[in-house]
């Protein structure tokens, strides 16, 4: 069934490859190349190009891979100084590896899918029905994502392949298997660092259900005891051995080479502003709205405010200077990120044994990080509603939550493509998403119709923000033209970003109460 | 007295059960068809914009690019010249150059949109200067013309006939031969074959003056619908004599018969009022008799003949148009007479199929692109037939390849074929013959083989057009098939309907 779905996706992928593409495209090109026709020494130095490879060794070692497949179609794509090279067979070539690494997401996401049928957590009786069944559906909403079509196969990225590897973790650990789980986490964090946001609930949930154990178990050979359980000495260092020589494996090779410290600075780059050119809908992009807002009063109100042009066309400049409100600086954002994620944290230690729970706390590191993260990138959102779907196909109130964050969210990214004859594919791919999630997550909790202010499981005052998205869409690419011209070009992507603010703020809160208080879920699985 | 009471509240309950079932079952049916019609829109729609967003008919290819050229250059004909003016060549119209030769209903809708063109930016249409204008905006505006387009004329009444039929529109709507040639190649058959499924609902729901009518209008958008104007004869004619009483039956017909003439009278109304001539050079333009027996290698009879002998080169012109006549009449008209006979709606639609399958097998100058035609009536067909409806569908579009590979839409063609082909067979019932399934699989593999060959293989000198030859005896031979089998199917039913 999930092959079916996934090549079914793959031929309506097909279908995008003359599409517009960004600039990430050169980079994925670059790269290629970069990993193709280099010593190894050179591939974290190499500065031909601008978009220098920093991503960690294991992804380097992917495009490696990668290129010696495309070879066959393009020799010339792998010469380094042939920048923003983009040749029939070159483009064909890059597409397909995107829609075929998907093949990740479709493994995750039956893993996961077969969790959820043994462990028998859902009773319902569409079980039996081809494409009704929640783990139809659930196939679906993960492969057909309108935000991974928009940023994988228009944009280009590889975040299918990568959300796949977190969902092959996810199910590991579903189903028990905590070091082959830790094993596929650490491969992750060696492809993209980003995933980093998620390792507290990882570290979390396996010091809890797997390295603390009962004392009458064989392997529980340990230091101290804790609440009668004790630390085993042998699970911590198999744990410790995995994430090691994993680690050792993507690494090894440039330690040797001397290039340790060269790849870090490469990684870990410091100098870019909180928020992205567009900002994405987090918490910040309220901040910094309100601080126009205040500005913007404030000299209506006759306070004497200095501003530079800079700050009130600002966005478009990625330093980005508070004029009333306080600045903020990374330490801010480290510790706010960090803070809100503890409450999740802790719950989780307290609750052993329901990796459900390990699911929910993994959408909260991630939506905490987004929300108060230096730099987050508007991509980032996926990571939220991924391992949410997962939820959403088990729980109504999860349901609830999927459905507007999954369409915030999806609406969020819209802006990374703007090119004419993309604006209406992205309307539709939102629309299409959110049509199929609404259609059949109403049906499977089987619930009273809605009416048109109503839309199925929302309340009213979520169903009315929900539709606003649409005149906001139209002002955004119509009546904004119409009436302005070429005048305030920032208006359109503040309006957007600071909306979609809203809404994910507010499904992040409801999602973090639900979590925080709702018992300990009588329906525990196992 | 006790147990009449007891019996009275177990019957009352049993019903009161029974009703509630039936109507929130029925309740819940029907919103979740509803909402899955919705979702299927939805899919059609996100599959047809992400075709448009690749190349179409000549891109960048000057002097004459391609067929959205043609529809750019006759919006900026429309404007700027007269009504009058339109179809005759001058020395503003240059007709070498796309020249208007659609029926007029194609050019007023070219002059609405020239408008809507001008409002929004005037270059599109700037009179001699706009020739080859593509670029991003303005293919915007083209492709979401052609959307737009089949969301008003094609869509409804595809979807009020699945909804009449409670069948599933996910095949009608996802058939990559419309979307292929209207969204990549760039046409509006839309609207001609949306005005044709129009009227077959119409006459379903027997409103006979409004079904004609909608099929006067095809015509009038394009002359190619005149495949499918025997049926549509035959039916209301039929219907009209089956009346019980002479006078019931003349006033039908001319009901009809007006509705017809007035449909025709107000399209050309334009051309006609001050000097009637004008319509002769319109229709001049709309049946050229002096193009060939085909165009490039086409599925026809002809063409596959071809590889035997090329008849256009034994025969002289007047006697091949009334050889291709008088097969195509004597392909198509058993199948009208019936349907003379049994004005119903099943042979309605087996009839539509098979005249226009027969037009395009056997008469003269055929394009690849009417095959949508005999496509359309497959599509009517797919509640009735589903196996070989499909099998059609997906037959049909194969035989777009040499279009696809001109255009080079070839990846997007396979990828919707595939699409097709896959989500039909989930929904089909296994082949219960054996027959049927090696027919299959002869099919199948024979579709993929030639596709593989001509990926892999470089044609031999002597033979440039070999593949495209190949493809099209391919195709013929299946259309051949189908046309035997509808054939079969529909004196089939007749026999039976005897012998009860």
């Amino acid at each position: 069934m999930i092959w079916f779905v996934y090549g079914l996706l793959s031929c309506f992928k097909l279908l995008l490859v003359p599409a517009y593409r960004s600039t990430d495209f050169e980079v994925h090109r670059n790269w290629l190349a970069v990993t193709h026709s280099l010593p190894l020494k050179q591939w974290y130095t190499d500065e031909t190009s601008p978009w220098t490879l920093d991503y960690p060794p294991l992804f380097a070692w992917f495009e490696y891979l990668l290129s010696q497949v495309a070879a066959f179609f393009d020799p010339e794509m792998l010469r380094v100084s042939n920048l923003n090279y983009a040749s029939n067979a070159t483009v064909l070539f890059q597409r397909l590896s995107v829609i075929i690494t998907d093949a990740f997401l479709a493994y995750g996401t039956k893993e996961c899918c077969s969790f959820i049928r043994a462990s028998g957590v859902r009773k319902s009786s569409r079980w039996t029905l081809t494409w009704g069944s929640p783990i139809s559906v659930l196939a679906l909403l993960v492969l057909g994502n309108a935000g991974l079509l928009m940023v994988d196969h228009i944009h280009f990225q590889y975040n299918g392949f990568l959300l796949g590897i977190l969902l092959i973790s996810i199910a590991r650990m579903l189903q028990g298997k905590y070091l082959s789980s830790a094993a596929w986490f650490s491969a992750l964090l060696n492809l993209k660092h980003l995933f980093l946001y998620v390792a507290p609930a990882y570290g979390v949930y396996l010091l809890r259900n797997y390295c603390l154990c009962d004392p009458e178990e064989p392997e529980s050979r340990g230091l101290w005891i804790l609440g009668g359980k004790r630390l085993s000495i042998s699970r911590v260092a198999k744990l410790a051995c995995i994430g090691g020589l994993i680690c050792f494996a993507s690494f090894g090779p440039f330690i040797f080479a001397g290039q340790f410290g060269q790849v870090l600075s490469r990684l870990f780059p410091f100098k870019r502003g909180l928020c992205h050119s567009y900002w994405a809908p987090n918490f910040w992009a309220l901040y910094n709205a309100a601080d126009k807002m205040a500005v913007i009063v404030g000299k209506r109100l006759g306070f004497p405010i200095v501003s530079n042009s800079a700050v009130m066309t600002g966005g478009l400049v990625q330093e980005f200077e508070h004029t009333v409100l306080p600045s903020i600086s990374p330490r801010v954002t480290f510790v706010c990120s960090v803070v809100t994620m503890l409450p999740a944290l802790i719950k989780l230690w307290l609750s052993p044994a329901n990796p459900l729970h390990f699911v929910r706390c993994i959408v909260l590191c991630a939506f905490s990080s987004f929300m108060f993260g230096w730099h987050v990138h508007e991509k980032a959102v996926l990571l939220m509603i991924i391992p949410l779907s997962l939820l959403a196909v088990l729980w109504r109130k999860e349901a609830r939550i999927y459905l507007l964050l999954s369409t915030v969210g999806n609406y969020s990214l819209t802006p990374l493509l703007f090119t004419p004859l993309e604006i209406p594919l992205k309307g539709l791919l939102v629309l299409c998403h959110a049509v199929y999630a609404f259609v059949q997550l109403h049906q499977m909790f089987n619930l009273q119709k809605g009416s048109i202010l109503r839309l199925p499981l929302l309340n009213r005052f979520e169903s009315v923000y929900t539709l606003g998205l649409a005149p906001l869409f139209l002002y955004q690419h119509a009546l904004h033209g119409a009436l302005f011209g070429a005048a305030l070009p920032f208006l359109p992507l503040l309006l957007t970003s600071t909306y979609c603010a809203l809404g994910v703020t507010y499904c992040w809160a409801v999602f973090y109460f639900h979590f925080l208080f709702s018992g300990n879920h009588k329906r525990k699985i196992h | 007295m006790v147990f009449s009471c007891e019996a009275l509240k177990k019957k009352i309950t049993k019903e009161l059960n029974a009703s509630h079932v039936v109507s929130s079952s029925r309740r819940s049916e029907s919103s979740s068809l509803r909402g899955f019609t919705l979702l299927v829109v939805a899919v059609g729609l996100v599959v047809r914009w992400a075709v448009a967003v690749g190349p179409h008919s000549g891109q960048g290819r000057p002097p004459m690019f391609g067929d959205y050229e043609a529809q750019r250059h006759w919006q900026e004909v429309t404007l700027e010249l007269p009504l009058r003016q339109w179809y005759a060549n001058s020395s503003r119209n240059d007709l070498g150059y796309w020249g208007l030769d659609y029926p007029p209903l194609t050019a007023y809708h070219s002059w609405a949109l020239g408008h809507a063109a001008r409002a929004l930016d005037p270059a599109f249409v700037a009179p001699h200067h706009s020739r080859g204008v593509e670029h991003d905006v303005h293919r915007l505006f083209m492709r979401a013309s052609v959307l737009v387009a089949e969301l008003a004329v094609y869509l409804p009444p595809l979807l009020l006939y699945t909804r009449d039929l409670k069948t599933n529109p996910v095949l009608a709507v996802l058939y990559p031969g419309l979307i292929l040639i209207d969204h990549g190649h760039f046409q509006y058959n839309c609207i001609s074959l949306g005005l044709t499924l129009a009227a077959v609902v119409a006459l379903k729901r027997r409103r006979l003056a409004l079904g004609s009518v909608f099929f006067s209008l095809a015509i009038n958008y394009k002359q190619m619908s005149l495949y499918h104007s025997l049926p549509f004869f035959c039916y209301l004619l039929g219907v009209c004599l089956r009346q019980p009483t002479w006078a019931a039956a003349l006033s039908k017909l001319v009901k009809i018969a007006l509705a017809v003439v007035l449909t025709f009278a107000f399209v050309w109304a334009p051309f006609l009022y001050p000097n009637p001539a004008d319509v002769l050079q319109v229709l001049h333009r709309i049946f050229p008799v002096a193009r060939g027996l085909y165009e490039d290698k086409v599925a026809s009879s002809w063409c596959a003949i071809s590889v035997v002998v090329k008849v256009q080169n034994v025969l002289p012109r007047t006697w091949l148009t009334l050889l291709c006549l008088v097969t195509t009449l004597g392909v198509v008209l058993p199948s009208n007479l019936l349907l003379l006979r049994q004005p119903n709606n099943k042979n309605l639609l087996l009839s539509l199929f098979i005249s226009s399958l027969g037009f395009f097998l056997f008469s003269y100058h055929v394009h690849e692109k009417s095959i949508l035609l005999p496509a359309t009536a497959a599509i009517l067909l797919l509640p009735h037939h589903l196996v070989s409806a499909t099998w059609f569908l997906a037959i049909s579009t194969y035989s777009l390849l040499p279009l696809m590979v001109k255009d080079k839409m070839v990846v997007q063609w396979a990828a919707l074929l595939v699409l097709f082909v896959a989500v039909a067979a989930k929904m089909m019932p296994p082949a219960n013959s054996a027959f049927l399934r090696t027919a299959r699989k002869i099919s199948l593999g024979g579709s993929i083989f030639l596709v593989l060959a001509q990926a892999v293989v470089t044609p031999p000198q002597r033979y440039p057009d070999i593949f495209p030859l190949l493809n099209s005896i391919f195709s013929c031979a299946h259309f051949l098939g189908f046309l035997i089998y509808a054939y079969w199917v529909q004196f089939r039913t007749e026999s039976k309907q005897h012998a009860n």
